[in-house]
């Protein structure tokens, strides 16, 4: 019982590290760009969400859409303002844009609010305990999990029955090429930043319905933990994500509830180095040989 | 061309915001630097206040000012030996290293004559090195380990605290889940990354066992975790008939929640790191039933004298004192007695004035200062009953 059960926990948690992931492994996967303020879009999701409910009294669903548009609008901003420009340059010059991006986003939101945490209301959403041979899992728990489910679900359907998401494939492969093709690579880049950043922004509504508690640096470390996810599943892969971010949330759980909980953490990066040592491009990668 | 204009626009953007950042800390404090140099001269004493003023624990500490600002402004309306007193903050944003700086700056550039803080044991233990180098007594309203005025059985000569010790309340509360709880086996989590958590935990063990009864799990998780779903789930399988939880609110509210959600029901009781009004927000009043802490006071309380307190606090701030809104006040109080009695606010006859306290009537209690610059006095057991605080017993050491 005590297995299932930490199962159960580990889906909760998991879901919600594959929604981060998912965001940040569309985006690697588009411009090979691991966007390090994905984590603090996620955090402003989580006030947006909160701000709705208590300022404009929304319900769950009106104040999880209204942080989906705001963080997709967000995930833009940041994406025509920071990264455009640098387009053309190297690499490592985007990565550190990046960091001081996320930077930028914590402490303007300390800067605006102040760093005390905040507890979302908790009546939102019924919560009520259903026990199943000796399992207790919360209704609030199922809804969350429902909502993630259907979000990828969406976001498969996008990606492969829509224009946009042919685009998004297609530039994907090969950016030039497609620019040939006609396809406008800069639209199709900045729509791939509002889809990643409104399952972020979704992400954060879900984790503070979830968890209650939300702070300005809050996003650092389910970040980091998506980011993992991303790559444990193979970055640049979309059900890798998914995947990735459920097994890192068992995994987690059943370190802790082996009695060990004080390493969950070290665990989970372990996972990771093990996984770059043995499948450098994660469980549901292909090896590619490099291009000559 | 347009794209190198938009990127210098970006990092303008960015170094403005982060000088606004770096500023926000220091306009707290600004204006407060008067003429004189020397805290203990003119018409003033300066008094130092180091606190939580924001960051993971900013509730303790802008409780301590809240309450420091009360019993200061009656205690000038009569003033000190003819002097008043002016309190400067500075504030350490919940951060040990910040302690330290703060610390520093009161005694090299404020010239204060004693300093308050901080809130907790750690980052009141970031000061201790700097007040025992400088000579300046160093007082703190709620750090309760007992290493902060005790290190390896040597007397940190400077620093005292208005709060009884970690022993102490893990020692009450082993004693009350026995006798009036009646409970034979309990589970304690513990956070790992915080003093004060490890010694209540510590000495809850000791008295629990001495008093037969058995610890069935021991857990940990460290601060700023958020899912405990899976540690609370093995101590479920435990099945332990209490549950010890001794850490701070913002975690402690998260476990509560999560406890109460795997259908973990028994009694779960904590220290004073609960008291604060957070916890509520985050656990749910629901949740919070069946949990106890022990505290300092409690407002509660029918005695005369928190009353007349609890009626000043009410007109002022127009809300019910907490224990750290009580101890900040009795800190002002602990200290203002002092430097009464030593006659000139010389840092050095503060601290032995300080260290000679005997039976002063205050608001947490009637407090006397053992060898060990602990005080010897009371602690209350409150009971969470739908998200409010009901005073349960007293409990004398």
């Amino acid at each position: 019982m005590e297995l299932i059960q930490q199962l159960v926990n580990g889906i909760s948690l998991g879901s919600i590290y594959a929604l981060i992931a998912l965001g940040y492994t569309m985006v690697y996967g588009i411009v090979r760009l691991i966007n390090f303020a994905h984590g603090d879009v996620f955090m402003v999701g989580a006030f947006v969400g909160f701000y709705a409910i208590t300022g404009l009294h929304l319900g769950f669903f009106p104040a999880l859409l209204l942080a989906m548009v705001v963080c997709a609008l967000l995930g833009v901003f940041i994406e025509r303002i920071a990264y455009k420009p640098l387009r053309n340059a190297t690499r490592i010059a985007v990565l550190i844009t990046a960091i001081g991006v996320s930077l930028l986003i914590e402490y303007g939101m300390i800067y605006a609010r102040g760093a005390q945490p905040v507890a979302y209301p908790g009546t939102i959403l019924p919560d009520k305990k259903i026990e199943l041979f000796g399992v207790t899992i919360s209704s609030q728990s199922i809804l969350i999990l429902c909502t993630s489910i259907v979000l990828m679900i969406l976001l498969q359907l996008i990606v492969h029955k829509t224009k946009i998401g042919k685009a998004m494939r297609a530039v994907s492969y090969d950016a030039e090429a497609a620019r040939l093709m006609g396809i406008n690579v800069d639209n199709t880049i900045s729509a791939t930043f509002a889809i990643g950043s409104a399952l972020a922004g979704a992400a954060g509504v879900i984790f503070g319905i979830y968890y209650i508690k939300i702070e300005p640096l809050m996003g650092i470390i389910p970040g980091l933990k998506a980011f993992v996810a991303a790559v444990l599943g193979g970055i640049g892969i979309i059900p890798g994500a998914m995947v990735g971010g459920l097994v890192l949330g068992v995994i987690e759980s059943l370190v802790s509830g082996l009695g060990y909980s004080l390493w969950r953490d070290g665990v989970a990066f372990i996972v990771l180095i093990l996984i770059l040592i043995f499948r450098p491009s994660g469980l549901f990668g292909k090896n590619v040989k490099e291009k000559v | 061309m347009k794209k190198k204009k938009l990127v210098g626009v970006f990092m303008s953007l960015m170094i403005t915001a982060g000088l606004m950042v770096g500023c926000n800390g220091g306009t707290q404090n600004a204006g407060t630097n008067s003429s004189d140099n020397n805290g203990g001269g003119g018409d003033t004493i300066k008094i130092g206040a180091n606190l939580e003023l924001s960051g993971g624990v900013a509730s303790y500490g802008q409780s301590i000012a809240e309450g420091l600002e009360l019993a200061i402004e009656e205690i000038n309306k009569e003033g000190i030996n003819g002097k008043k007193i002016e309190l400067v903050k500075v504030d350490n944003k919940s951060d040990a290293a910040e302690a330290t700086s703060g610390a520093i700056k009161l005694i090299s550039q404020d010239k204060v004559v004693a300093i308050i803080g901080a809130a907790t044991s750690t980052n009141t233990l970031a000061q201790v090195q700097v007040a025992q180098d400088n000579k300046i007594p160093l007082i703190t309203p709620t750090g309760t380990n007992p290493t902060v005025t005790n290190k390896d059985g040597k007397v940190n000569d400077f620093v005292f605290r208005t709060c009884f010790i970690d022993p102490f309340q893990g020692t009450v509360a082993a004693k009350f889940a026995i006798d009036d709880l009646k409970v034979k086996n309990a589970a304690i989590l513990i956070d790992s990354s915080s003093d004060y958590s490890k010694g209540l935990a510590s000495s809850f063990k000791k008295a629990f066992e001495e008093n037969g009864g058995k610890i069935v799990a021991e857990e940990a998780y460290v601060a700023k975790d958020t899912d405990f779903r899976a540690t609370l789930t093995r101590i479920k399988s435990a099945n332990p008939e209490f549950l010890f939880l001794p850490g701070y609110y913002e975690e402690v509210g998260l476990i509560v929640k999560q406890a109460r959600e795997l259908g973990i029901k028994v009694p779960i009781m904590g220290g004073d790191g609960w008291d604060s009004p957070t916890l509520v927000e985050i656990a749910g009043p629901e949740a919070l039933n069946n949990t106890f802490i022990t505290n300092h006071y409690s407002s509660g309380d029918p005695d005369p004298k928190i009353q007349d307190f609890v009626k000043a606090f009410k007109a002022k701030y127009n809300k019910s004192p907490d224990a750290f809104n009580a101890l900040g006040y009795d800190t002002a109080y602990f200290l203002a007695d002092a430097i009464k009695r030593a006659g000139d606010a010389n840092p050095v006859k503060i601290k032995e004035a300080l260290a000679q306290t005997k039976d002063l009537s205050l608001v947490s209690g009637t407090l006397t200062l053992d060898e060990n610059h602990d005080p010897i006095k009371s602690a209350a057991i409150l009971e969470y009953k739908n998200g409010e605080q009901q005073f349960k017993t007293k409990v004398n050491p």
